[in-house]
C-alpha cells in the first residue's frame, strides 16, 4: 500500500495535469482570443497551484517548499501580465487594422 | 516508465521542429522556437546536464527568442523582396539537416561502452580547485582559456550589432520604449527586477558548488534590464558612455589580468596558485556575470537609433 503522502502527491499532481489538459482543450476550441486567455489563466493559476501543492510534501526542506511556492507566484505574475498585455492589444488591433 | 517520458519528449521535439520549419508566418515560427528551447531544456535535464539546461532555457529559449521577435518586427516593416525559396532548395536543405542528424546519432550510438570521457579525472581533481561543481571547474579552471575567448567573442558580436547603425548615430542610444506602454507591463517591470536580481546573484553564487554559473545569471540580469528598458522606466544608455563601456569590458579584462598574473604567482597563463583558486575564480565570475548581463542586454537592445546626447 503506497504511503498516504505519495497518494496525496499523485492525486494533486494528477488533478493539476487534468486542469492543464482542460486549459489546452479550451485554447484549441474556444472561439475568440479573450476566452482562450481565460482558459490559459485557469491552467496557470489553479493547475500549477495543484501541482505545487502535490509536490510540497516531497520537498527536501522548508526552503525547498518555499522555492516551489515562489515559482508558482512568479508564474502567476508573468502569466497575468501576459494575458493583460494580449487582451490590451486586441481593441487597438481591431480599430487599427 | 521514464523510457515512455523520453520517447514522448523526443516525439514532441521532432514535431515542434517540423512545425518551426514549415510555419508559414515567421512570428509563429519564432514563438514555436521559444517553446522548443524550453522542451530542449527538459531534454538536457533528462541527460543530467542541469547547467546546460539552465543555459538552454535562458539563452536559447528566452533571449534568442526576444532577439528574433524584434528582428522579425523590423523586417516586417520593410517591403517584401518577393524572393521565394524554391522547392528544390528546401528539399536539399532538409536532406542536409537529416544527414547531419543521422550522422550525429550514429556517432553517439557507436560509442564504445563506457564512452571515452574525462569526467572521472575532473571529479578526482575537484578538491584542488576548491569548487564543488565539476562544470564550473572545467569552465573556469581546466578550460579557462575557452571561456575567456567566448567572452571576447560576445564583445565582438556586440560591436558587430552596434556597427549596424548609420555613421552619424554611432555612440547613440538604442530605442526600446514602445510608443504606448501598457500599465501591466510597467507594473511587472517594477515588481520583477528585485526578484530577478536576487535569483541572478543566487545562481552565480551557487554555481561554484551546484548547477548554476555566470552565463545563466548574466542572462537573468540582462532580462531584468531589458524589462525595465522596454517598460520605459529607464532609457537605454548612450553606447559611447565611458561607464557603460567599462562595465562591458570589465569582466573579460579582469579575467585576462588574472590570467597574466598567473605568470607571476603560479605556473603560467591562467594558472591559479594552490589554495587561492576559489577566491580568484569567484572574483572572475562576479565580474563576468555583470559584464555578460550588460552585453546580452545591449545585444537585444540593438544598434543605435538616436544621435548621442552631447
Amino acid at each position: 500500500m503506497i504511503p498516504l503522502v505519495d497518494a496525496f502527491t499523485l492525486a494533486a499532481v494528477g488533478a493539476g495535469a487534468l486542469l492543464f489538459m482542460a486549459g489546452t482543450l479550451g485554447l484549441l476550441r474556444f472561439p475568440d482570443t479573450l476566452s482562450r486567455l481565460h482558459t490559459l489563466s485557469k491552467a496557470d493559476n489553479l493547475g500549477l497551484g495543484l501541482v505545487v501543492l502535490g509536490l510540497l510534501p516531497q520537498a527536501d526542506s522548508l526552503a525547498g517548499g518555499l522555492k516551489l511556492v515562489c515559482i508558482w507566484l512568479l508564474a502567476q505574475l508573468s502569466a497575468a501580465t501576459a494575458s493583460q498585455l494580449i487582451a490590451g492589444v486586441l481593441p487597438r488591433r481591431k480599430s487599427g487594422s | 516508465m521514464t523510457l515512455l517520458l523520453d520517447l514522448a519528449l523526443i516525439a514532441w521535439l521532432l514535431a515542434l521542429a517540423m512545425h518551426i520549419a514549415m510555419a508559414p508566418k515567421d512570428q509563429n515560427a519564432i514563438v514555436a522556437f521559444i517553446a522548443f528551447g524550453l522542451l530542449l531544456g527538459l531534454g538536457w535535464i533528462r541527460l543530467s546536464s542541469i547547467d546546460v539546461a539552465l543555459t538552454e532555457v535562458a539563452v536559447g529559449g528566452g533571449l534568442t527568442g526576444v532577439l528574433l521577435l524584434r528582428a522579425e518586427a523590423h523586417l516586417r516593416a520593410r517591403p517584401a523582396t518577393g524572393r521565394v525559396t524554391s522547392v528544390a532548395h528546401r528539399t536539399m536543405a532538409a536532406l542536409g539537416c537529416a544527414a547531419v542528424a543521422c550522422g550525429l546519432a550514429l556517432v553517439v550510438l557507436l560509442f564504445p561502452a563506457p564512452a571515452p570521457t574525462l569526467a572521472p579525472t575532473v571529479a578526482a581533481n575537484l578538491d584542488a580547485t576548491g569548487l564543488g561543481n565539476p562544470v564550473t571547474a572545467v569552465l573556469l579552471a581546466h578550460r579557462a582559456l575557452d571561456t575567456l575567448l567566448e567572452k571576447v567573442v560576445l564583445l565582438l558580436a556586440l560591436i558587430g550589432v552596434w556597427s549596424l547603425a548609420p555613421d552619424r548615430l554611432w555612440g547613440g542610444a538604442a530605442d526600446l520604449r514602445p510608443a504606448f506602454v501598457p500599465e501591466p507591463l510597467a507594473y511587472l517591470a517594477r515588481m520583477l527586477p528585485p526578484f530577478g536580481v536576487l535569483i541572478a546573484v543566487y545562481m552565480f553564487w551557487v554555481g561554484a558548488d551546484a548547477p548554476g554559473g555566470t552565463f545563466q545569471a548574466g542572462t537573468v540580469l540582462a532580462a531584468m534590464w531589458l524589462l525595465v528598458m522596454l517598460a520605459g522606466l529607464r532609457p537605454a544608455p548612450d553606447t559611447r558612455r565611458l561607464g557603460l563601456r567599462l562595465v562591458l569590458v570589465g569582466g573579460p579584462a579582469l579575467f585576462l589580468a588574472i590570467g597574466f598574473l598567473g605568470f607571476a604567482i603560479a605556473d603560467g597563463f591562467l594558472a591559479y596558485p594552490e589554495g587561492a583558486a576559489k577566491p580568484l575564480i569567484v572574483g572572475i565570475e562576479a565580474a563576468l556575470t555583470v559584464s555578460i548581463g550588460a552585453i546580452l542586454g545591449l545585444l537585444v537592445a540593438g544598434p543605435a537609433r538616436k544621435a548621442p546626447t552631447p
